[in-house]
Parts: structure tokens; C-alpha cells; sequence
């Protein structure tokens, strides 16, 4: 259950704004890969090309190839409904639905696509994806308690059970953990060390110390200035990166000396 | 160097305040002077003694807190008394009219007034039973009629229109629409209903049309404003799980919305069935029971009080009281109607808590 993602001359607007340029990058399955850079630099503007969530915002389009295992996310006849059921997203701030009971949240996936399932088979799939999020024992109680009612840690941990209670291929995460307390950004990335078993996962992050934690490749974002494009500046394994990386402004920014 | 923040010497951080006992007796005081002064002066004149107690009390609770307590609470305490004075203002309508209806209502508030119709009464007794009904016809079609298409107005305005050329001139006309007077749009129904079947058609659903034109602005407005409301994060975690976007509308931003809703299309109502002028113009006027909105005039309640009002006979007392029982029971329709929508608003409002 997980895909290889190629991205090839990615160009991403807003309107006649450049926002991202000319990126070209592999993402590998069974991995995590951290996109780190400054604010405005593009990269979660880039994790949404990605599953074509930007596609929410009016104006935005895209130039350039995504290939998941081959196949363009940007080809023609390509249903963005299908292409989000394959790559699953995190968002930054806890979205639980207020309206859903912590069980239908996790379902969320399922009955708003009206898929039929049996009842014993929805709570074991529940279960599991529970499970998968490390959240079970602490809601196995309370399961048709309202999910707003978790903690903040926890309801982030419920949204990563919505996700992958779809089996998707990829798992993108943008800053999942910005909105969380220590405690809760460790039992986050000890599930996303446990979740890359089995998944692509991509996650942008502003915590420089969690890129070099968790992520097998890292790929550094910046912008020449306000107004310009966001480019990638280089990629490669994360010890290098944080290492001996090749581009001075990368060396820069992770020592903090501008950023 | 001037220093900005002042050291404290101790105690400074404490200033007086009034005793617990000076507000009750101030509003006694006030109360008692007020009135003695409007009975010397004006002749007992029970507005006169509030008024004039009021500012009495204004006064001295400006003059101890300022004494007692220093200039910036004196602030806070007249604050605080002139917007409950408003408030208490406010009230003066409210309580009156609840009480006029109440207490001219009863006299005819009884179990005949809703079994039988206005057919072959002349003098005391009849019932509005014909305007019950119709009420019940004329609104409920009215709603049957504005709510989807207000409710799918606001969703291409909130959901797809992206503020373009045309969700902008959709928006200027249901503005416009707010502004209608209502008679106009009775005439307009009228109108249509006279296109449509023939001169001198006067039915339910003709006063159901007028009433929907006064309705769908308010509910359009209402219920986009509370589809805003729902914050875009909900719809981008139904995209992101593969939920096509009118799924994604119906099953997760409708729901979030769902009571504000209810409570929205509920004022509408309250705001139509009130309607008097349309429906004399298109609905016509009957004194007996009309269970077909299709054909024949439909009183309303509204109209009935109206007509119990304006057209008495030789003696006027039974109409009136009719009358005052007729607007009792509209008061209370809007009030049942309230609390079921306000059960039904509960019912589906998102679970919060622990």
C-alpha cells in the first residue's frame, strides 16, 4: 500500500502568480520525506499538487507531471475525487467533523462516499484504523462521543485515523504537528515512524529538529524574495542534508542563520 | 527619563467601593421620590414617576461612585444603568403587547373559537377555525415553495459562485427582493394568478406565491451567511477523503450549518405569517372552512383579525374579542413554531463537549 510519487518541471499558479517553479523530484515509497523552508517558500502550496487539493482554491492550475507509479495525477480525464481517495491528507490545525461521533469521524471516509459495509465489518475497519493511530485505548470507551471533545493531540490523531481508515497509497502531512504540545508531537511521530511500514508519507514541517528525527529524504524550499516563485533548492537523505548539504543557503538555513 | 509605569506604594492597589446596601436603596429611594414628585406635579402620572426616578437614580448613583469609588468605576456603574434602562425600555413594547393580547384575548380564547368557522355567524359566537387552517395552508405551501429555493440559492452563492458576475447580480436582486413592500408582491401573485387561470382568481396557493416572494430573500440571506460560517477546514477534510464536493455539501456542511438553519427558515416564517395585505389582495377573503389552497379564497389569521377589526357589527364587542383571540393565537403559532425549531436545532446541532 504504498506508490512512488515523480514530480517532473511542477509549476504551480495562482492566478498569473508564480508560485512554485520548475520542480522536479522523486518521492520513494515506504519513506518519509520532509519538505522544510521558510514560510511562503511553496511547500505546502506543493504537498497539495500533490492529491490536487489546491484545486480548492479558485484560480490556482498547474503546469508540469505528477506520476504516482507511473500514472499523471494531471493527465487528461483525471478525477481529483479518485486521485484523494489514493493520496490521504493531514492539515494542520485538528478538522475533526463537529457534527460526527468519534467512530463516524473515522468512517467519515466511507459513509459520506455512501460505499456499503457491513456494520461488523465498519467497526473492525474503525478498529484498525484506531489502532493504526495509536488512539484505541484512549477511545475505545467513547467511541460515539462527539470527536470534538478529544484533545487537541487527540483529535490530530483522529484525523490520521480518517485517513488512513481509506487505505490510501500516500499520506501527506502539512505541519501536523505545528498545533500540538510536545507530548503530543512525540506520539505523532513515533505513529508516523510505525505508519511508514506501510505508506508514502510526505510531511512539511517548520521544526527543523523533527525533519532531522523522523525523515529519510529532505527536500529544502526557498524564495529568492516577496513576489517570486518558491523553488526546491535541493534534496537528497537527511543526514546529508543536515550534514554536508551542497547548496550553501541550505547549510544556512538549517544552522538558522536567516529563515 | 520620565517613567511611564508608577511605582505603587502599598494599598494603592485598593480603592473604595460602595456597600452592598447602596444600590437597592437608591432604586427604592428613587422610586418613592419619583413618584411623590409625579404626583405633586403631574397628577399621579405613572410614566412621569419612572422617568423622573430613573434620572434621580442616575444621579446619586453617579455622585456616591464618584465620592466613593473614583471617576473610572463611576463610569462602569452608569454604563452598566443606562444600558439596563434600555433594556428595561426595550421591554415596554414586548410586555405590552403580550399583555393586551393576553388580556383582551381570553375573553374568547375558548374551544368553540377553534372548532367552528366565521360560516353564518352574525353577532356573538364563531370561531376562527377557517383561519387556522388557512394560515396553516397559505404558510406551510409558502415555505414548501421558499425553502428549497433560498436554501439552493445560498449554496451556489456560499459554495460555487466564488463571488463572479453572476453570484454578485444574484446577490443585488435578492437585496432588492428584501425591499419589496409586501402589497406588491400580493399584487404580483395576483397578477401571475390572473395570467395563469383568469381574471378574479382568488386561492391559498395565490397568497402562498406573494408570501414566498417576501420569504425567499430572508431565507437566501440567512442561510448564506451561516454556510460561510462553516469553516473551510471541515470541506477540505471531506476532498481530501475522495468526497466529491455536493457530497461533501450535503453530508458535512449542511449538517454543521443545520440548526442555524432551522432557526433562519423559522424567522422567515414568523416574518410572513403576519402578512395581511398580500393575502387580501391574492387570497381573498372567506368566512367558512377552505381545505383546497387550489381554489377558492383562504382566509388567514392575519386577515381574519383584520376583518373582525375593521368590519364589526351592530354590536362591536364580539369582533373584537374575535379579534383580540385571533392575534393571541398567532402570537402563540410563531411561539410553538420557535420551540420546535429550536428542538429540531438542538436535535441536530454539532456535538460539542466532553
Amino acid at each position: 500500500m504504498s506508490k512512488r510519487i515523480e514530480v517532473t518541471d511542477l509549476n504551480v499558479y495562482y492566478g498569473d502568480f508564480r508560485a512554485v517553479e520548475d520542480v522536479t523530484m522523486a518521492i520513494e515509497p515506504k519513506a518519509i520525506t520532509a519538505f522544510i523552508g521558510p514560510s511562503g517558500c511553496g511547500k505546502s502550496t506543493f504537498l497539495r499538487t500533490l492529491n490536487r487539493m489546491h484545486e480548492v482554491v479558485p484560480g490556482a492550475r498547474v503546469e508540469g507531471e505528477v506520476l504516482l507509479d507511473g500514472e499523471n495525477l494531471y493527465g487528461p480525464g483525471v478525477d481529483p475525487v479518485r486521485v484523494r481517495r489514493q493520496v490521504g491528507m493531514v492539515f494542520q490545525r485538528p478538522n475533526p467533523f463537529p457534527t460526527m461521533s468519534i467512530k463516524e469521524n473515522v468512517l467519515a471516509g466511507i459513509n459520506l462516499n455512501n460505499r456499503r459495509m457491513p456494520a461488523s465489518e465498519k467497526d473492525a475497519l474503525a478498529e484498525r484504523a484506531l489502532r493504526g493511530a495509536n488512539l484505541w485505548d484512549e477511545v475505545k470507551n467513547r467511541l460515539d462521543a462527539p470527536g470534538s471533545g478529544l484533545s487537541g493531540g487527540q483529535q490530530q490523531r483522529l484525523c490520521i485515523a480518517r485517513a488512513i481508515a481509506m487505505e490510501p497509497q500516500v499520506l501527506l502531512m502539512d505541519e501536523p504537528c505545528s498545533a500540538l504540545d510536545p507530548i503530543s508531537t512525540l506520539a505523532i511521530e513515533d505513529l508516523m515512524a510505525k505508519l511508514k511500514e506501510e505508506y508514502t508519507i510526505v510531511i512539511v514541517t517548520h521544526n527543523m529538529q523533527q525533519a532531522a528525527r523522523i525523515s529519510d529524504v529532505t527536500a529544502f524550499f526557498n524564495i529568492a524574495g516577496t513576489g517570486s516563485p518558491g523553488r526546491l533548492i535541493e534534496s537528497g537523505p537527511t543526514e546529508k542534508i543536515f550534514s554536508v548539504p551542497d547548496v550553501k543557503a541550505t547549510e544556512d538555513y538549517i544552522s538558522g542563520r536567516f529563515g | 527619563m520620565t517613567t511611564v509605569s508608577q511605582a505603587l506604594a502599598p494599598g494603592e492597589l485598593t480603592s473604595g467601593r460602595l456597600p452592598a446596601f447602596v444600590l437597592p436603596t437608591t432604586i427604592v429611594g428613587a422610586a418613592v421620590v419619583g413618584y411623590a414628585l409625579a404626583v405633586l406635579l403631574a397628577g399621579g402620572n405613572l410614566a412621569v414617576a419612572v422617568i423622573v426616578g430613573y434620572v434621580l437614580f442616575l444621579v446619586v448613583m453617579e455622585i456616591a461612585a464618584r465620592v466613593v469609588e473614583g471617576a473610572r468605576q463611576a463610569s462602569d456603574h452608569r454604563a452598566r444603568h443606562l444600558i439596563v434602562g434600555a433594556f428595561a425600555l426595550a421591554l415596554v413594547p414586548l410586555a405590552s403587547v403580550a399583555w393586551e393580547a393576553v388580556s383582551k384575548g381570553a375573553a374568547r380564547f375558548d374551544p368553540l373559537f377553534f372548532s367552528v368557522s366565521m360560516r353564518n355567524v352574525i353577532g356573538a359566537g364563531g370561531g376562527a377555525l377557517h383561519a387556522i387552517y388557512g394560515t396553516l395552508w397559505v404558510t406551510g405551501f409558502a415555505t414548501l415553495i421558499s425553502v428549497p429555493i433560498g436554501l439552493m440559492t445560498a449554496i451556489y452563492l456560499a459554495e460555487y459562485g466564488n463571488r463572479g458576475r453572476l453570484a454578485a447580480s444574484i446577490t443585488f436582486f435578492v437585496d432588492v427582493m428584501t425591499g419589496i413592500p409586501s402589497i406588491v408582491a400580493g399584487l404580483f401573485a395576483y397578477a401571475l394568478m390572473t395570467l395563469i387561470v383568469g381574471p378574479g382568481a382568488k386561492f391559498g396557493f395565490s397568497g402562498s406565491v406573494a408570501l414566498s416572494v417576501l420569504m425567499i430573500p430572508v431565507v437566501v440571506r440567512s442561510c448564506e451567511e451561516l454556510l460561510r460560517l462553516v469553516p473551510n477546514e471541515l470541506r477540505e477534510a471531506s476532498y481530501a477523503l475522495g468526497v466529491p464536493k455536493w457530497r461533501t455539501i450535503v453530508r458535512v456542511v449542511i449538517p454543521t450549518a443545520i440548526s442555524g438553519i432551522v432557526s433562519g427558515v423559522i424567522l422567515a416564517i414568523a416574518r410572513v405569517i403576519g402578512e395581511t395585505a398580500p393575502l387580501l389582495i391574492a387570497a381573498g377573503f372567506a368566512a367558512s372552512i377552505n381545505n383546497d389552497p387550489f381554489s377558492g379564497p383562504m382566509t388567514t389569521l392575519p386577515v381574519f383579525v383584520y376583518d373582525q377589526y375593521a368590519h364589526p357589527g351592530i354590536d362591536v364587542q364580539p369582533y373584537w374579542d374575535r379579534a383580540w383571540a385571533g392575534a393571541l393565537t398567532l402570537i402563540l403559532i410563531v411561539m410553538l413554531l420557535n420551540l420546535a425549531g429550536r428542538l429540531i436545532a438542538r436535535r441536530f446541532a454539532p456535538k460539542i463537549g466532553r
